[in-house]
């Protein structure tokens, strides 16, 4: 089956800025090659400064790479101009941690997940409002919350809030920065729920970049475990976990904290 | 054994909008012995942030306590003056926040900063001054101490930034530290080594810790007892291992649940779908009657709608708050 994206060989330098020399750079992403298939979710997992958020915001055309290619249906996307660039984001659309830094906080919950239709005018007022309605129905907010800021919306409510203005313009792939991090474990728990369901329902590809292997390893597909601008190992969560290859990836799993017992084996009375 | 920290009866609130009152922490009652680590398990809008505040009467101007004690060390923090309040607060009980980038000033060298905790304190000359702080620096960070302690903090990395607070916290010799998430914002390697500093100072220091947290799993190992708080009031409080593997309040159980499957024995059935605990935390405003978890609780009884479950010893030193162990 052809990948829905794959990247290849990617290159992103940033300047250095308080180098004496005006050619010292720093290699961010340094040679990356991975491929995601329709509706599948490839967790990108590896320390901070790795460079997982910039991998993505190459991926999601907000940062031009330094060269390599990143190939979306068929369509090498790096090498799109400005406008073409623009017809093409709709289909890839992002998540970010903290949903509250995110979303505008003097706009209701309606406004900010309607934003997109605005921003890619393709409906009329009325079928724009009803769209809206549904995506909150999607991900479970009760419509009479529509008219609430994000400061009297939960943690998990946010990020629902988040996840439908990123369905709004039906993408394909949809990359989730490290979306579950900041959320309490039982509002995590439900989120990913909702993330698996949306996958079913709309046939959605995720990238989820996060540094907690254990979300990384009930929610993917393929891991690939990331280590200072370069993919240091790749697989299925079973084989990443049961036969780590890779120092980096074997003191990240080293670190990741767990419970002595599985928690579906604890004994209730 | 004398508890070190007694807190008994801890009622406080928050004056939302006029004249209604949001109940954040209802009768809380625990105590912390001696070189003890506590964990303080509690989802968003537990009260465990408050609970932190209160204890060193930080809350914000809408914040009230309303009644209870909390004795530490021969005095009653809730009653004690501005000027006790003064010499506790960062000379016997250590505070650590989560957000180690505000809590730190952006245009004074972490060496400075270090050194203010200890002129607030004691009264040391220049060199005695200058020797302590390079002291406390090498305790968290053993190389490149002397770098490190000339950086501003947007010089140095998350991790840097919380070891530079935790010296600040452990600067004037404390017996207490509380660590409100200090770990929420690093990444596993680094959360792992902070946590890891956290245990050694306990031993070097003779420090009992208060670690305050919303993840299960970054007690396991740490923590020698866990207090788990739901909506302002103790679910259950007992030994770190009984409380995690036999979690005996529905509460907990449903929360470890929440929790994705350990690595090592994750099934071959591909996208399991997690437990959830139904229904949404509960609107304190509301001030409802009954034990607070009830609406969500699988395990419900009739009693559980009108009466408040009294907290209920399981087992030696395992204090449960529901009524399946009442009576």
């Amino acid at each position: 089956m052809q990948p829905l994206l794959k990247v290849d060989n990617l290159v992103k330098y940033y300047p250095v800025r308080k180098s004496a020399r005006a050619k010292d750079k720093i290699a961010a992403i340094d040679g990356v090659s991975l491929s995601i298939a329709p509706q599948t979710t490839l967790a990108l997992v590896g320390e901070s400064g790795s460079g997982k958020s910039s991998l993505a915001l190459c991926i999601a055309c907000l940062e031009p790479p330094t060269s390599g290619s990143i190939w979306f249906e068929g369509i090498d996307i790096a090498a799109l101009d400005e406008n073409q660039q623009r017809l093409l984001r709709p289909q890839i659309q992002l998540v970010f941690q903290d949903p509250a830094s995110s979303l505008n906080p003097r706009w209701t919950a309606l406004e900010i997940v309607s934003e997109p239709f605005l921003v890619q005018p393709r409906f009329t007022q009325q079928e724009r409002d009803n769209k809206t309605l549904q995506l909150l129905d999607r991900v479970a907010i009760p419509r009479k919350l529509a008219s609430r800021r994000p400061d009297e919306l939960s943690g998990g409510q946010k990020q629902r809030l988040a996840i439908a203005r990123a369905l709004a313009l039906e993408p394909k792939l949809i990359i989730l920065d490290e979306a579950l991090s900041a959320l309490d474990c039982s509002v995590q728990a439900q989120i990913s729920n909702l993330l698996f369901e949306l996958q079913s329902s709309l046939g959605l590809s995720y990238l989820f970049i996060t540094h907690d292997f254990a979300m990384a390893a009930h929610l993917a597909d393929q891991i690939a475990v990331m280590h200072r601008g370069r993919i240091v190992e790749s697989g299925p969560p079973e084989k990443i976990l049961s036969s780590p290859n890779h120092e980096a990836t074997r003191s990240l799993l080293a670190a990741t904290p767990r419970l002595s017992e599985s928690p579906s084996e604890l004994v209730h009375f | 054994m004398t508890p070190l920290l007694e807190v008994k009866n801890l009622h406080v609130s928050y004056s939302v909008r006029a004249g209604e009152v949001c109940p954040a922490l209802a009768g809380v009652h625990f105590d912390v012995r001696p070189e003890e680590i506590l964990g303080v398990l509690g989802e968003s809008g537990s009260g465990k942030s408050t609970l932190a505040a209160s204890l060193l009467r930080l809350l914000p101007s809408n914040g009230k306590i309303q009644q209870g004690s909390a004795l530490f060390e021969g005095h009653n923090l809730l009653e004690s003056s501005s000027r006790d309040l003064r010499k506790i607060r960062g000379g016997r009980i250590g505070l650590i926040f989560q957000e180690p980038s505000s809590s730190l000033h952006p245009s004074l060298q972490v060496g400075q900063q270090v050194s203010d905790v200890l002129t607030a304190h004691e009264t040391l000359n220049r060199r005695a001054l200058a020797e302590k702080t390079s002291q406390l620096l090498a305790s968290v960070f053993p190389i490149d101490t002397e770098r490190i302690s000339r950086s501003y903090p947007h010089e140095l990395s998350g991790g840097q930034r919380q070891r530079v607070l935790i010296a600040q916290a452990i600067a004037c010799g404390p017996s207490l530290v509380i660590a409100d998430e200090p770990t929420a914002s690093l990444d596993p390697t680094t959360q792992q080594e902070i946590l890891q500093l956290f245990f050694a100072l306990r031993q070097k220091f003779g420090l009992a810790i208060i670690l305050i947290t919303h993840n299960p799993a970054l007690l396991a190992d740490l923590a020698d007892r866990i207090l788990v708080l739901y909506a302002g009031r103790v679910a259950e409080i007992g030994p770190s291992a009984q409380v995690l593997s036999s979690p005996r309040h529905p509460y907990t159980a449903a929360l470890l649940r929440c929790l994705p499957s350990n690595l090592a024995e994750r099934q071959i059935v591909r996208k399991p779908r997690l437990h959830v605990i139904p229904g949404d935390p509960p609107d304190l405003s509301l001030h409802r009657s009954g034990c607070q978890f009830e609406p969500r609780c699988t395990e419900r009884m009739e009693v559980c709608k009108s009466n408040a479950p009294a907290a209920a010893l399981v087992s030696e030193l395992h204090d449960v708050a529901c009524f399946k162990f009442a009576g």
